[in-house]
This record gives structure tokens, C-alpha cells and sequence, in this order.
């Protein structure tokens, strides 16, 4: 795992918050080793927006870290117990509820992957990215709540006009707006040789797709990755803040986390 | 909640809460075509929804908002606040200069907060042009400009005031839906109003701002067009400052395009929203189509959701030509001329049921509940006749039977030139595939309905003496035996390296190969369904009416959708999506790896049959006893076939050719 985050070159503050926890458990019980992944990009003037993305940060992985200390070392599950899905989903609902109260005229983006063995769990709004990066390039995971990416959706819009649109950076979707807030999830396995990335758009509005898997997978760790990826985005003009979090598995067997209980 | 009058995004123009019972039309700003009006091309955007990034919030409207009687340009005394917005406040005010009677009008003031000396002064001159053009506007539903003037960095437009109710307060003070023909009168009168605004000379002024809030109904029930949004024209075009929220708006509207037919675009979300009472403010841009306005408001016309998605359409030439076509259409509908509205029905357009050939059909003795399993040219099924029938795949031609003790409704599987199979008489059948010839017998102590799964050698199976049993394929011995809490009519799925299987108490067992428990699950209910294996999911139904999809290796749940009705039926997967019937009657196609609804078909009875798919459609049957072929990507009916009685088989597909049993005894064989 590595992390990295920056001001970038032409913003004053950061409003951007990196949060990242890594969870195991040994002994009779054993847990697949757990990572918890957050990173949110806030939005808002007088300090609204770092304000916002810590405190959306602080209270999802508090939540999701409460469920999954409950929910993980047990072989015995029910339809009592929420399901990964509504626990993400209740996550970014409370930090929706906290920012909204607290902090008044902030917003942020959310971005969250829960990693148990080599499978991921992502929940998402607004436009911070979730990549699955290997050789032979990036894919995205996630989706943009913004509008243009929703104008490309439909065909009204051409990848390279959103790109310059002057309201590329309009959410349709974000936390700290009113009312329920409807979560995007995902789910899939991170391949051996694959890594997880998540990034502000700082990251990738700077750097092209193809440079990012360039860059993760020609340097030697992850940390050095993720300083490498900063570095390229403030070559690039470093807009906005940059924050970038790599994640590999653990290379876990499966046989290993099989084995029976007696 | 929050509370919504606290929230910085509140749209411009929105008033916020206070005195509704008077609104009045607080503005007037026509967006002409092809004027220019308002330079910026971020300005000539309504605000769109959510918050815009790195947006500082804007200045607090209203700073110095006006004292009550406080008397502008000597003529209009302020009584009170009507509504105020991001830019904006409407005051009632009276007109002084009429001493005898009391002539109220709504005053709206306008902050110009651009610092730029030349942009305030040219924002200025296009208010000033465009009140002018609205002060020449003649129609019933238009509310009349009586004068405008500036003060300093203010602007004002003084109007008609409009006792009533706009149609946004109307609609949440209204429990249930408004009626359709009363929503299909109100439409008609838009699309008049909007056919004098788009046919004024020499251009066509486009409102631009239809919603429900700017609609008010009058004292009289007429609908007036109000707030012509002329605030937009103080809008900065500076990034950051498009907060609010719109999703009225056509997508053309985002790349600088205002036309006549962007109003008709909005006055069908317009529309929409009254009808669904969803507020597309609070959904993503653009997605009335993923809302079908029957799914919330069954009485709502199939022709008039046509009507209403033709005008969303996302394509300008898709949509009416004009509002006085779209007015025709409207016309033309039930609803309009009073008559009782027809309910939206389902009609399988284009598809001839009697169309379809039967390739072949097969009459066993008894019912065919089992699904019928096809190897190597030859179909096997079970039937209550307790025979197990072997069927040439391609003629239906019989080949042979085998008659056990009692009736059968576990699958059949074939693996190794042995067909498997349970019979209700307790036992495991294992004969040669190609003569029918018995190869052994496994005896439980109860009856069998799981269907055998074969794998690493061994059939997996459940019996209702609450056991799933590992049988040695070859030898017909016992492996091993693992004792579950009810009866096991689910069957087995295999992973990598365990056996999942579901019992009649709710439990899910996840078992390794040597039959010792990795983890368990347990539903509400009972686990009937068979559990599926994919891509790290364990995907199964339960009669506590979800679908749940757990974690292969762990057991928790990773997401799980709520039916309406018990889910016996066993999951499909295939393209990244989950198909599976309930007994509420309907067919899911659920995102496979996050939950989320991509379609339902509702059949006409309990779906227990489980869904094949096969080069892009979905075959089910139902109790109704219809088998259905449905589109995977978008579960629209492509046939539906009639047999003479329940379908609970399942149908599998092979050769192109859809097999399936039917409680009328019939096997059927049905072309794709």
C-alpha cells in the first residue's frame, strides 16, 4: 500500500483528505488481511472544503471499520447482519448527514475501497476515480457523478469536449448536498499482478491513463508510485490538489483462509 | 434531513419556504434565440444540479433586503417578502399611484453583484432590453410587466401579482397523484402559452426555465407561465458560482444551444415529476427514461408516457417539432377529452404468441416439474409419472425410460456416460446415459427434490432427511454425509473448492471437499433456490423474498435486493447481470456485482422456474404458464408461448432450441 497527497501548484491549501487503515487479525480466528481506503476531494470556500473531506473521511472509516471489526471474524452470518453494500452505503450517508450539518456551504467528494483479500469493495460519489491498473493499462472502475460525464453518456457530449467544458467540474452528485444520498458500489477481485488506484481528480485530469500505468508499474513500490504519480501531475500543472492511494493484494492463498474450523 | 431553507445550493429563484400562498411572477427574462443575451456561456447555463466543485459559496442574497414600507421610486410600498432565491427577492408591494383602490403587484429585485464596472453596466443594458421585450408580451397566461427601473447595483421588475399556488407547493401539499386528465389540461394550456412565446417576430423567445415552481395556478385554475429567470442575467460567468439546482434542463441547453424545443424537453420533465411526484432536482441529469412513470403512478396512460418521453427525448429532432404538436398529441389522448384514463398495461407489441412453432412437443404421464437436461443429442427429464425420459434433443422421438418408485422431480445430470437423478421415492439413480440401464443406486431416508450436482468426482445431493450427501460417481458409495437443520431441496453448487447448498430451515452450508463447514448463512427463510457460483459470488434466492449475493469465501453478505414475494427460483448469471424469478410475478435482472435493478418483467403468475440465457435473451417460465423469451439487456418481451398449465421447469437451451416441461405433462421444444 502507498499513499501520497499535495497541494499541487497553483491552489493555496489542500482540501483534500487521504485516509488509510490496515486491518489483520491473528489467532484462532484469523481475518483476511483487511485494508480500508478513503479519499476525499472537498469543495467549498473559507476552509469548507478540507473541513468537509476530513470530516467525510473520519466518519465513513469510523463506521465501516465498527462493522467490519463485527462482521469479519465470524464463519457464521445471517441475513441480520447488513450486507457490505448497505455498510458502505450507511457510511457515506452519515458523513453525508455530518457535513451537511457541520459544515455549511462545504461539499466533498468520497471515494472508499474495502479490501478483504484480493477482493475490493468500492463505493463512490462524485468524480474521484477508482482505477485497476496492471500492464497492459488502466481501466476504470468507477463512475463520474458530473454532469459532462453524463452528457458523454448519452452522446451529447464528445470525451474531448467535456475534457474542456467549462463546466467539467459541475457533480451532480456529492457529499454534502441535501436529501438521501444515492451511493454508487462496486465490487471486484484485484488480479494478482493488478493494483488498485485511487485519485482526486488532480491525478487524472493532469496525467493521461496510459502515463499512470507507466508510472505504477515501473517503479519499484507503491509509495514510490504514488510520489512518482504527484510529481507528473504537478509537471503537468498540478491544477489542483493530487492525491493518489495504491493498494496490491496480499497475495493470499485461498487455501490458507479455508481452512476448517476443528 | 436538513433542512432545505439552510442549504447554500438552494436554486435561484427558488423561494424559499415563507409565504407561498400568493406567488407571483418575480421576473421576466426571455432567452431569445441567437441574441447573445447573456455573453458568458456559463451564464447562458441554468444552474445545474449539486454543487459545483471548488465553489465558493455565493454571496448571501438579500443583504439589505428592503423594510416593510419602505416606497421605491416614490410609487411602490413594500407590505412583505414573498419569496427570495439565490439572486433574487419578490416583495408584494402596493401601487401608490392608484390612492383610491388597493393594487397590489409583486416587485422583484435583482442584486447585481458583478465588480467589474463594464460587465455591471452591460448587465444592466440586457436586463433593461429584456424587460422591455416582456413588457410587450400579450397573453392570458403570461402575467403582465407594469414597469422596471434600477437603483444603484439593483434592478427591479414590477409585475402582475398572481394570487394562487405554484404547482411545486401544490404537488407536496397533495397526498397521491394529481388525476391525468387534470395534468394532461394542464399540459395543453402550456403548450399554448408556449406556442405564443415560440412564435413571436422576429425571434422566437424561449422561456428556458420550465418547472413546476414557475407554474403557477391561478385563483381561476388557469395556469400561469412565471419567473422568466431574468435574474440569469446577473449571473457571473465565473466558475464555481453554478449552485442550485435544475434537472428540468435539455442536455443542449449545456452546450449553448436554447431552442424552442428545449422547452418542450422540460415541460415533459415538467410533467414527468408531477406524475411520478419524483424530483429529478434530486436524480441524476438526464434519467427520466430509467423512471418509467408507470412504475410509480400506475394510472398513468400508456399513451401519455409516450407523449411525455418523446418530448425527453435526448435528441432535438426526436421531439416534437413544436409545442402546438405536442398540443395535438395531448389532444388526441383518452384523458383529454374527460373520458376515464385507460391504465398502463403491458402490451407485448408485435408479438404473435400463436407465431411461435413448436418444434416438438412430448405428453409424459403426469406433471413435468423437473428441467429437463440435454447431453450429447439426448434430452433427459423427469416426470410425477416417476419415469426419468430419455428424448431424442432434436425430434422429440422417444428412446427410452426408467421408472423408479416415485415421482420425479430433481434434474437430471449427466457427467461421464451416467445420467443422476433423485427420485420423491428416496433414492439416487446413477444409469447409463445412452441405454437407460441402472448403474446403481444411493437409498436416503426421505424424499429426494435436489437436483444432483457432479463434480471432483462425486454427485452432490440433498434429501429431505436433512442431509446433503457426497456420493462417489462411479461407485454410488457414500463419501460423506453432512447433517443440515431442515430438508435440502436446493441443490448443490460447487465452487474452487467447497459445496454450497441451501436447506428448508435458511441456512446456506458452505462445505469443503472433504465435508467439513467453512462457513454457514442463514436467511429468514427457507433456502429452496440452488445457489450459483461466480466471479467470487455466491449468488441464491431465499423465501424470505431477497436476493442475496455472499462472499464465496467468508459467507457475508455482499449485497442483497428485497422482492416482493418469495424467491424459490435460481439465479442466472451471465454478462455481469443476476436473472431470477419471484413469486411476486415478476423476472429480475439485477446488477450482478452491486444490487442494483436493472429491469423486472411481470408475468401474469409466480415465477419458480429458473431463468436460461442464451445469446442475449432470457427464457423463464410461469406459473401463469407462459414460458417468456425476454431481451437480457432491457426485459422487453420477445414471445411468450402458451402451454396448457403451470411452467415450473426450467428451461434449458441448446442447439437453438428452448426445452421445458409444463404441469399440462408436455415437454416442449420451442424455437429461440
Amino acid at each position: 500500500m502507498g499513499w501520497a497527497t499535495d497541494v499541487g501548484r497553483q491552489r493555496s491549501h489542500n482540501e483534500d483528505t487521504v485516509l488509510v487503515v490496515e486491518l489483520e487479525q491473528a489467532g484462532y480466528h484469523r481475518t483476511l488481511p483487511t485494508g480500508l481506503l478513503i479519499l476525499a476531494d472537498g469543495m467549498g470556500g473559507h476552509l469548507a472544503g478540507e473541513v468537509a473531506s476530513a470530516l467525510a473521511a473520519r466518519t465513513a472509516a469510523q463506521y465501516i471499520l465498527q462493522a467490519c471489526l463485527t462482521l469479519l471474524p465470524t464463519r457464521e452470518h445471517s441475513a441480520d447482519e447488513p450486507s457490505l453494500k448497505e455498510v458502505l452505503t450507511e457510511a457515506f450517508r452519515r458523513a453525508n448527514e455530518r457535513v451537511t450539518e457541520r459544515v455549511p456551504g462545504g461539499g466533498t467528494t468520497l471515494l472508499c475501497a474495502l479490501i478483504l483479500g484480493n477482493q475490493a469493495y468500492i463505493a463512490n460519489v462524485g468524480d474521484s476515480r477508482a482505477y485497476l491498473v496492471s500492464s497492459t493499462g488502466c481501466s476504470q472502475i468507477t463512475r463520474d457523478h458530473s454532469l459532462v460525464d453524463m452528457m458523454v453518456e448519452l452522446g451529447q457530449m464528445t470525451a474531448e469536449e467535456a475534457a474542456h467544458h467549462p463546466q467539467r467540474n459541475v457533480l451532480y452528485r456529492a457529499v454534502g448536498q441535501k436529501g438521501l444520498l444515492e451511493v454508487d458500489t462496486f465490487f471486484c477481485r484485484i488480479p494478482p499482478e493488478g493494483v488498485l488506484l485511487l485519485c482526486s481528480d488532480g491525478l487524472w485530469e493532469m496525467v493521461s491513463e496510459e502515463e499512470i500505468a507507466r508510472v505504477v508499474t515501473t517503479s519499484s513500490s507503491l509509495q514510490e508510485a504514488c510520489e512518482a504519480l504527484v510529481e507528473k501531475a504537478n509537471q503537468a500543472g498540478g491544477k489542483d490538489n493530487i492525491s493518489v492511494i495504491l493498494a496490491a493484494t496480499p497475495g493470499v492463498a485461498d487455501s490458507e483462509f479455508h481452512r476448517p474450523e476443528r | 434531513m436538513p433542512n432545505p431553507d439552510k442549504d447554500p445550493k438552494e436554486g435561484e429563484g427558488r423561494p424559499s419556504g415563507e409565504d407561498l400562498s400568493t406567488r407571483v411572477m418575480p421576473g421576466l427574462a426571455a432567452r431569445r434565440m441567437g441574441t447573445g443575451l447573456t455573453a458568458p456561456p456559463t451564464a447562458a447555463v441554468p444552474p445545474p444540479t449539486g454543487p459545483a466543485r471548488q465553489a465558493p459559496a455565493p454571496p448571501a442574497p438579500g443583504s439589505g433586503r428592503l423594510a416593510e414600507g419602505t416606497v421605491l421610486q416614490d410609487r411602490y410600498r413594500i407590505l412583505g417578502v414573498l419569496g427570495s432565491g439565490g439572486m433574487s427577492t419578490v416583495y408584494k408591494a402596493q401601487d401608490l399611484r392608484f390612492p383610491k383602490v388597493q393594487r397590489f403587484c409583486a416587485v422583484k429585485e435583482m442584486l447585481n453583484t458583478a465588480t467589474d464596472p463594464r460587465v455591471r453596466a452591460v448587465m444592466m443594458q440586457n436586463f433593461e432590453r429584456e424587460a422591455s421585450i416582456l413588457a410587450t408580451l400579450q397573453h392570458p397566461a403570461i402575467p403582465q410587466v407594469y414597469d422596471y427601473f434600477t437603483e444603484g447595483d439593483r434592478a427591479y421588475l414590477v409585475t402582475e401579482l398572481i394570487p394562487g399556488k405554484d404547482l411545486e407547493t401544490l404537488l407536496n401539499e397533495t397526498e397521491g397523484f394529481f388525476p391525468e386528465p387534470q395534468v394532461v389540461q394542464w399540459a395543453i394550456q402550456i403548450c399554448d402559452v408556449l406556442t405564443y412565446l415560440h412564435t413571436r417576430r422576429p425571434q422566437p423567445i424561449v422561456f428556458r426555465d420550465m418547472k413546476p415552481s414557475n407554474l403557477m395556478l391561478d385563483d381561476q385554475g388557469r395556469i400561469r407561465l412565471v419567473d422568466f429567470g431574468i435574474a440569469k442575467v446577473f449571473q457571473s460567468g465565473e466558475k464555481g458560482t453554478m449552485i442550485g439546482t435544475e434537472g428540468y434542463s435539455p442536455p443542449e441547453q449545456y452546450r449553448g444551444v436554447a431552442e424552442p424545443r428545449g422547452d418542450i424537453y422540460a415541460l415533459g420533465a415538467t410533467l414527468h415529476h408531477l406524475l411520478t411526484k419524483q424530483d429529478p432536482r434530486l436524480e441524476p441529469p438526464f434519467t427520466f427514461h430509467k423512471r418509467p412513470i408507470h412504475q410509480y403512478n400506475p394510472a398513468v396512460s400508456a399513451e401519455l408516457q409516450e407523449i411525455i418521453y418523446r418530448a425527453l427525448e435526448y435528441d432535438i429532432q426526436k421531439r416534437f417539432g413544436s409545442a402546438e404538436e405536442m398540443k395535438r398529441a395531448l389532444l388526441s389522448l383518452k384523458s383529454a377529452r374527460g373520458l376515464v384514463s385507460t391504465a398502463y398495461m403491458p402490451t407485448p407489441e408485435g408479438v404473435h404468441p400463436d407465431a411461435l412453432k413448436v418444434i416438438w412437443q412430448f405428453a409424459c404421464e403426469d406433471e413435468v416439474r423437473s428441467s429437463p437436461c440435454i447431453h450429447e443429442g439426448i434430452l433427459y427429464v423427469g416426470a410425477y409419472d416417476n419415469n426419468l425420459y430419455a428424448l431424442d434433443a432434436e425430434t422429440g422421438k422417444f428412446l427410452w425410460k426408467y421408472a423408479t418408485e416415485g415421482g420425479i422431480a430433481s434434474s437430471p445430470a449427466v457427467a461421464d456416460g451416467r445420467v443422476f437423478f433423485g427420485s420423491t421415492d428416496g433414492s439416487l439413480y446413477a444409469l447409463n446415459a445412452e441405454t437407460g440401464r441402472l448403474m446403481w443406486t444411493y437409498p436416503t431416508k426421505a424424499r429426494i427434490y435436489s437436483s444432483p450436482r457432479v463434480q471432483f468426482g462425486h454427485v452432490f445431493i440433498g434429501s429431505d432427511d436433512h442431509h446433503l450427501y457426497a456420493v462417489n460417481a462411479t461407485s454410488g458409495r457414500m463419501a460423506w454425509k453432512v447433517e443440515t437443520e431442515g430438508a435440502v431441496r436446493s441443490t448443490p453448487a460447487t465452487g474452487p473448492d467447497a459445496i454450497y447448498v441451501g436447506d428448508e430451515e435458511g441456512v446456506l452450508h458452505a462445505v469443503g471437499v472433504n465435508g467439513r463447514l467453512i462457513w454457514r448463512f442463514r436467511a429468514r427463510r427457507a433456502i429452496t433456490s440452488s445457489p450459483v457460483v461466480s466471479q467470487d459470488l455466491l449468488y441464491v434466492g431465499s423465501q424470505d423474498w431477497f436476493v442475496y449475493a455472499l462472499d464465496l469465501r467468508a459467507g457475508w453478505v455482499v449485497w442483497r435486493y428485497r422482492t416482493d414475494g418469495p424467491v424459490v427460483s435460481t439465479p442466472a448469471v451471465a454478462e455481469g447481470t443476476v436473472f431470477i424469478g419471484s413469486a411476486d410475478g415478476h423476472v429480475y435482472a439485477l446488477d450482478a456485482t452491486n444490487g442494483y435493478l436493472v429491469w423486472r418483467y411481470r408475468t401474469g403468475g409466480q415465477v419458480t422456474s429458473s431463468p436460461a440465457v442464451y445469446q442475449g435473451a432470457v427464457y423463464v417460465g410461469s406459473v401463469d404458464g407462459y414460458v417468456y423469451s425476454l431481451d437480457a439487456r432491457t426485459g422487453q418481451l420477445r414471445w411468450r408461448f402458451q402451454t396448457g398449465g403451470p411452467v415450473v421447469s426450467s428451461p434449458r437451451v441448446a442447439n437453438d432450441i428452448v426445452y421445458v416441461g409444463s404441469l399440462d405433462h408436455n415437454v416442449y421444444a420451442l424455437p429461440i
